[in-house]
């Protein structure tokens, strides 16, 4: 166990280290410099400006001063946000952003849950049917489009939740369901094919035969087993959730990460863009990481250590 | 003490001679592994409907390429801006030339002083571009962003997964820790490096799908291959001396090939939306090149007064994704009947 997460982690790092080192030469490769008039400045203020943002040094030794940074929670300096540390514009914004991905989160897995159960209890009637087409309506309609309607029909038209903006717990409703709904087609789908899996093995014919109610059958046996898989899913999840959270924020203008990721990229600015892109990295791996121990140690059956190999 | 029973040909009995090959006969007409999926798919009517939904839009929008091409999509026409949907013929308010203007239905060709002949199937946008016109093109990037992907799981996915499971070992596990590696890498991350070295666009696009779409593919190509390794045929093909490469494009290509169409199927619809989600937060596709992405961005900044130009653009691209989420179930359940249920 201990060899495998180490081993896990090296790779952890290593990966890292090349999402960095390919962020920073290509950020390097670009064509231009990071002045937007330089035809209008003087030899001697170009070199000041070089000086004060460490351009003048070779490229290997501004290379290990970014890694060296890095090391510590330095991600330079923004271009844009009024030359803040990209560090601070990240941890002032990390809580909108997390809050938001925990509530879809939560949203989705819970409700996926009580949907593809109830499609697997009443397999192939109408309710099977119906929790079906909902599951491959909320897969294929891409989360913008809802937020936008949603956005504009519920809180525009009917007033009940507000439009835009960030402050209480009203202000999270729609973009949690906008950002949720696909997290949640995708479990009601495997939670259903899952548990009607689980629906025909012999254990649950015991529990039938001794004659346990169908609600005890479901929850003390059916889910549980049909639960594990669904923690593999959780690195896909965080990632659909990443890529939402930035056209979700700025369709309701919260401030959150995507939000500021989207700005940086329209506005070229890079070391906010590298900043963003090793959280994005980092937070990926972390959650890759955490799911395979999870899953090891609720489902004893998967050996860790084995790899595939 | 034994009684011999005397038997001679007379106690025997002819049987019918129809009867005789009935038993043998066999009942159904044998069928080829295609055939049997599609005699299978066939069945499945929301397949069948998203298959022909999706046949049509590669008609339509590849067939309108002489139409709609890059001299169509940036003439514009300020005088015809902002007009609603009108058919002629059709009497229903929002399909007519009339829009809903502070709660009341107006015609708005007339007010503009459009020419009778002169009417748009869907309207038209801010710049009085035909909206129809635009659909067709952004579907066309819609497929063509499909197509690429596609292309990317079956080149690269299919040889790199082959490989790997086949050579097994060393090389085996150097190309896994690459896998590993890539796809730990939000895909958004690397289109937007992607777009940071080259310029927003298709190029860019197509890049970050090259490198990043194949990946689960090249996983359940090697998996399966690691089983279909040790199977007899490959074995007695092994010992009768053909090369790797006949034995792979002869024994494993044909017994993947249901995992490679299922597997292709999930990819396209991720590839769509992503395409989509790239043009919406603009850092896809850009003007004068117009994609569903783009048209749903121009639309929703004015849903509220002009609702059609975001629920068209945004039917068609929910009905391509439909259309290939359905296929894709339809097909699965098709190739591999033992997931049924």
């Amino acid at each position: 166990m201990r060899k495998y997460l180490l081993k896990r982690v090296f790779y952890m790092i290593l990966t890292l280290f090349l999402v960095a080192t390919i962020t920073f030469f290509l950020m390097k490769l670009m064509p231009g410099t990071p002045y937007s008039n330089q035809q209008k400045m003087t030899a001697q203020q170009i070199q000041i400006m070089n000086e004060q943002y460490g351009l003048n040094k070779p490229m290997w030794m501004q290379y290990l001063i970014y890694l060296g940074g890095m090391l510590h929670g330095d991600l330079g300096v923004s271009f844009q946000f009024s030359n803040q540390p990209v560090s601070y514009l990240i941890a002032s914004r990390i809580g909108a952003s997390a809050q938001l991905g925990i509530q879809a989160m939560i949203f989705g897995v819970v409700l996926g849950i009580v949907i593809g159960s109830i499609a697997a209890v009443n397999k192939n009637t109408w309710i099977d049917t119906l929790c079906t087409i909902l599951s491959i309506i909320g897969k294929s309609v891409p989360n913008f489009v809802l937020a936008v309607l949603l956005q504009f029909y519920i809180a525009l038209k009917l007033g009940w939740f507000p439009i835009a903006d960030w402050g209480g717990f009203s202000y999270t409703v729609l973009p949690t369901i906008a950002l949720g709904v696909g997290p949640l087609a995708e479990t009601a789908r495997f939670i259903r094919t899952g548990m009607v899996d689980v629906l025909n093995s012999d254990y649950i014919e015991l529990a039938k035969a001794k004659g346990m109610s169908r609600y005890g059958i479901v929850w003390h046996h059916a889910l549980r087993n049909s639960l594990i898989p669904l923690v593999t899913l959780i690195g896909p999840y965080t990632v659909a959730l990443m890529t939402g959270s930035m056209v979700i924020e700025n369709i309701f203008s919260i401030p959150g990460i995507g939000e500021q990721f989207v700005k940086s990229i329209l506005t070229n600015d890079y070391p906010t863009i590298m900043g963003v892109t090793m959280l994005f990295s980092a937070g990926l791996v972390a959650v890759i990481l955490l799911t395979d121990i999870i899953y090891g140690i609720i489902d004893p059956r998967i050996r860790l250590s084995g790899s595939g190999d | 003490m034994e009684e011999k029973l005397k038997l001679g040909p007379e106690n025997f009995e002819a049987l019918p001679k129809a009867e005789e090959l009935d038993n043998e006969k066999i009942a159904a007409p044998s069928l080829t592994f295609v055939q049997d999926a599609w005699r299978r798919l066939k069945m499945n009517k929301g397949a069948l409907i998203s298959f022909i939904i999706i046949v049509l839009m590669i008609i339509i929008s590849f067939g309108s390429t002489p139409f709609i091409n890059h001299d169509s999509l940036v003439k514009s026409a300020p005088k015809y801006a902002n007009l609603p949907a009108k058919i002629p013929g059709v009497p229903i308010n929002g399909l007519n030339g009339k829009l809903k203007v502070s709660g009341e239905w107006v015609d708005e060709y007339k007010q503009n002083n459009v020419p009778d002949n002169k009417y748009f199937v869907l309207g038209t946008d801010y710049l009085g571009h035909s909206l129809a016109e635009r659909i067709i093109y952004g579907t066309k990037i819609s497929l063509i962003v499909a197509l690429v992907a596609t292309f990317f799981d079956l080149t690269l996915g299919v040889a790199y997964g082959i490989v790997s499971g086949w050579r097994g070992g060393r090389v085996d596990n150097v190309m896994q820790r690459i896998i590993e590696i890539i796809s730990s890498i939000p895909s958004l991350v690397i289109v937007v490096l992607m777009l940071i070295v080259l310029k927003p666009g298709m190029t860019s696009i197509i890049a970050a799908i090259a490198i990043s779409s194949w990946t689960t593919m090249a996983r359940m190509i090697r998996a399966e291959t690691l089983q279909l390794k040790s199977q007899e045929y490959v074995l007695a093909a092994r010992t009768l001396g053909e090369s790797p490469w006949k034995i792979a494009w002869k024994h494993l290509v044909p017994n993947l090939s249901s995992i490679i169409i299922i597997q292709t199927m999930y990819t396209i619809p991720t590839a769509i939306f992503f395409e989509a989600f790239l043009s919406f937060i603009g850092i896809g596709i850009s003007a004068p090149q117009t994609s569903l992405g783009v048209l749903l961005n121009d639309g929703q900044k004015n849903f509220q007064f002009l609702p059609y130009q975001m629920w068209y653009p945004a039917i068609v691209l929910c009905v391509l994704m439909i259309a290939f989420n359905l296929l894709g179930d339809g097909l699965r359940d098709a190739f591999d009947p033992k997931t049924r249920r």
